[in-house]
């Protein structure tokens, strides 16, 4: 299972000590979001009402099914509204 | 998702072309259905009661008088709409929205409503309805909201994002920062550094068709609701949330929609329309007045915004900082959060910081418009970048192609990006004859970038083949832009047949899976993906019949230019079976022939513009008109050329409004003193030129036509490339939106009173 540094922005870190980075094994983003929950409960709340995952900087909701890469860049973002 | 929808380079036959639109005959006759059109047996007239003042607390509302009117069949406050939200905050906010309940929170705020026999006595019955308020103190402007004393909307407001939590309540709701790298150490690298805050006042959409619903609900439970909107299937959960409806009992029908732009993906008059009926036992037919969309739906923020950059001599930014705080309304949002991600997110900067405060204040509550948030963060930098320029003696479009984002660049808001844009945006800029046109007297030319994120969601088509042969297409997005054209396009393109064989239509909550609204440049990018697929599954079963037709193993059947061909020295001496034979013999050949599919569409792309504007200012009267207007964006690939060249035009005709006229104006007393469209002037065809397009097509990787979303960005780069080309027509940098006649009049004596005291 591929180790991913996963990037997250400001409204998260407060949930995982502090921290911009936290590092995740993950294949798929159910695995992330599951392995996230499991070590920083905190943030279980923004998880369900939907986060946004950048993967190699294109931005994908949150389909678990959506598959990380080994070596991509993972950066968790808040789901965006559109107009 | 499991759908393969990598971008496959395959060659179109009707993708690209421009036919005649499908509903154009009906829109220009009269004849198309919008939310007014709906009319049921036995309907009655509601009508919504809303609070004079900016700010009170609700003591008690007496509606006895007005029940007691003859005529009357209904009249609710919030009593009729209990809390079922369970905890949820959103869905209480906008609960407390659609009808007030201890506070009335901006002019305009529901407090009660009512049902009649007509107009008349509905309106009889809101005079006659007694509400006990206790006004107090009202703060409407975004900075006034954050100064000391300001009155602080909601007790239990403590700032979020901040550690540690503070200990008082007040006005900022939500703060959100992004960035990388050392902005002190980016500064200490620049050869100039300016720094400047600007304003913008409150926008709203403009949409020519006011919200307008026509709702019923039976004594058993189910319900009916016809509106205008850009999601009714996010308007059916909502509305079924907060009247504790089952979903499946609430089917929503949507109408035609006369503008959108983001302010229909909320529920306004709906949920209140729906417990009038509920009460009634009747329909209930509730139309917003243009008073009522302006003073109770859902505007943009109002915006201040502080920025400081550094530039080398050679042009390069060393640093970004921005602070930016927008307008909320009485509710947290995430507009503050948007303009933070997107505020420098066109260009390639080691050292950037941006943070967002979302301020609560006496107005309404604030929706997205158009690519929300991005248009006024642009305004702040691209000012910014073009007077940096000018202060380095560099060519703007000179320094923007210098410091453009490309691929492997780490956006400011994060994530590092792929393939992207704007450098080719630029590049046609550069090479577009607008640039080098002479100018006449007393005008400038500007340009600006902007960019927006885009994105997909959940989606699902339906593809009928009908037993001549032809096709009808069931969408779940709505039409706000020509989306039914270009889903038809896409349909005869995958299927191989005309596209006038094709008909497209948006289907009723009960007639398709869940799809997410029409918004985020989504439309056409997510049911076109879902469309080629419900293609794909019906030409499976197309081959199948076919084979079974001729007998023959499917194996050996292809679908080619329309028809199933037998292929193999065996069977190629069969004739091509057409579509229309394949589905006349479609009642013994296994039934109804149809193609479906559900998914989640990703990978949209993020998406880049650059503008071009050329401003003629009278200098008596600061009077500003667009004389010369034009637009390079990426499509992707245009489906509909002429819908997406519209796409361009809307966006950047709204930006231009916004830019030179569009503003709420509030009172002293915090009641909005322009409610309308003789006070409130958006730009009408004589104030605008042509807009020139160029469409820059370079495929999305993620999509199998390479589409992206196009109807967005165009709004963001207008306020500043005017107000750019007002500062390049007479040395004046305007730093407040709109840059209306009085305000260009007075910087332009301004600058005049500096030069003379100089001299």
């Amino acid at each position: 299972m591929a180790r991913h540094d996963v990037k997250l922005w400001s409204a998260l870190r407060p949930h995982a000590q502090g921290m911009d980075t936290v590092s995740i094994e993950a294949n798929t983003i159910r695995e992330l979001f599951t392995r996230l929950e499991a070590s920083y409960p905190g943030m279980a709340p923004l998880i369900t009402q939907g986060i946004a995952v950048s993967v190699n900087g294109t931005l994908y909701r949150d389909s678990w099914d959506t598959k990380l890469p080994d070596g991509a860049e993972v950066f968790l973002l808040p789901r965006i509204q559109g107009g | 998702m499991s759908a393969d929808t990598r971008y496959t380079g395959q060659e179109f036959k009707s993708v690209g072309t421009r036919p005649l639109r499908p509903d154009g005959i009906d829109k220009v006759t009269g004849r198309a259905r919008f939310g007014a059109d709906i009319n049921l047996p036995g309907q009655l007239v509601g009508r919504i009661l809303r609070s004079p003042h900016a700010h009170a607390a609700i003591r008690s509302i007496d509606t006895s008088k007005a029940e007691a009117l003859p005529g009357v069949k209904a009249v609710i406050t919030s009593a009729d709409l209990p809390d079922l939200t369970d905890g949820n905050r959103e869905m209480f906010d906008i609960l407390d929205n659609c009808m007030a309940r201890t506070h009335a929170y901006y002019d305009g705020h529901a407090v009660a409503a009512v049902a009649a026999v007509d107009a008349h006595t509905a309106r009889q019955a809101l005079k006659l309805i007694k509400v006990d308020y206790e006004v107090l103190p009202h703060v409407t402007d975004v900075d006034a909201a954050i100064a000391k004393g300001a009155p602080v909307l909601h007790k239990d407001c403590f700032t979020r994002g901040v550690e540690p939590k503070p200990r008082k309540a007040s006005n900022i709701a939500y703060r959100s920062e992004f960035g990388h790298g050392d902005v002190d150490a980016g500064f200490a690298k620049a050869d100039v550094i300016i720094e400047r805050t600007f304003r913008t006042e409150q926008t709203h959409q403009g949409y020519i068709e006011p919200h307008a619903c026509v709702a019923s609900i039976s004594p058993d439970g189910t319900g009916e609701l016809w509106l205008c909107t850009q999601g009714h299937f996010v308007v059916r959960q909502h509305c079924a949330e907060l009247l504790g409806l089952d979903v499946s009992k609430l089917r929503v029908t949507p109408t035609e929609i006369g503008g959108g732009f983001g302010g229909k993906t909320h529920v306004w008059a709906e949920p209140v329309a729906l417990a009038l009926s509920r009460k009634a036992n009747r329909p209930v037919k509730l139309v917003m007045s243009r008073d009522e969309v302006f003073r109770a739906s859902g505007p943009t923020s109002a915006t201040s915004i502080d920025i400081r950059i550094g530039v080398t001599k050679k042009g390069r930014i060393t640093a970004g900082d921005a602070t930016l705080r927008y307008s909320s309304g009485p509710y947290l949002g995430m507009w503050a959060e948007l303009g933070a991600m997107t505020s420098f997110a066109c260009y390639d900067m080691k050292n950037v910081r941006t943070v967002g405060l979302e301020i609560l204040v006496n107005r309404p509550k604030t929706t997205a418009y158009r690519a929300p948030s991005a248009p006024m963060a642009a305004f702040a930098v691209e000012s910014m970048i073009d007077e940096l320029a000018g202060r380095i003696g560099m060519d703007p479009l000179e320094m923007r192609i210098l410091n453009a984002a490309k691929k492997g660049t780490r956006s400011s808001y994060g994530p590092v990006y792929g393939p992207i844009g704007i450098g080719p945006t630029l590049e046609a800029a550069r090479e577009h004859p607008h640039m080098s046109a002479p100018l006449g007297k007393n005008q400038g030319r500007g340009m600006a970038c902007g960019f927006w994120f885009n994105f997909g969601g959940q989606t699902c088509t339906d593809l009928n083949i009908t037993p001549d042969g032809s096709v009808t297409l069931t969408v779940g997005t709505i039409d706000v832009g020509g989306a039914r054209a270009s889903l038809a396009l896409v349909a005869a393109e995958e299927l191989g047949i005309p596209y006038d064989q094709v008909r497209a239509v948006v289907g009723d909550t009960s007639s398709l899976g869940y799809n997410d609204m029409t918004d985020g440049s989504r439309g056409t990018f997510s049911s076109s993906m879902a469309t080629i697929m419900s293609a794909r599954n019906a030409i499976t079963i197309l081959r199948q019949r076919a084979a079974r037709m001729w007998d023959i193993p499917v194996a050996k059947v292809i679908w080619e230019a329309g028809c199933a061909k037998a292929v193999g020295k065996k069977y190629d001496n069969l004739a091509p079976l057409t579509l229309a034979e394949i589905a006349a013999a479609a009642p013994k050949t296994g039934g109804p022939i149809a193609g479906h599919n559900e998914l989640v569409a990703d990978g949209a792309g993020v998406s880049f513009a650059t503008h071009i504007c050329d401003v003629e200012v009278d200098p008596e009267t600061g009077r500003t008109q667009v004389v010369r207007y034009t637009v390079i964006q990426d499509a992707g690939k245009a489906v509909h050329p002429t819908y997406v060249e519209g796409q361009y035009q809307g966006g950047a005709a709204q930006g231009i409004g916004w830019a030179l006229n569009e503003e709420y104006i509030y009172g002293e007393d915090g009641r909005l003193q322009n409610a309308g469209f003789l006070d409130y002037r958006i730009p009408v065809c004589s104030d605008l030129p042509m807009i020139d397009t160029q469409i820059l097509e370079i495929p999305n990787p993620n999509h199998p036509y390479g589409i992206r979303g196009v109807g967005e960005t165009s709004i963001v780069p207008p306020l500043a490339a005017i107000g750019n080309a007002v500062s390049n027509a007479f040395g004046v940098r305007m730093t407040h939106v709109p840059m209306s006649a009085p305000r260009i009049l007075k910087a332009l004596e301004e600058a005049a009173r500096d030069a003379s005291e100089v001299a």
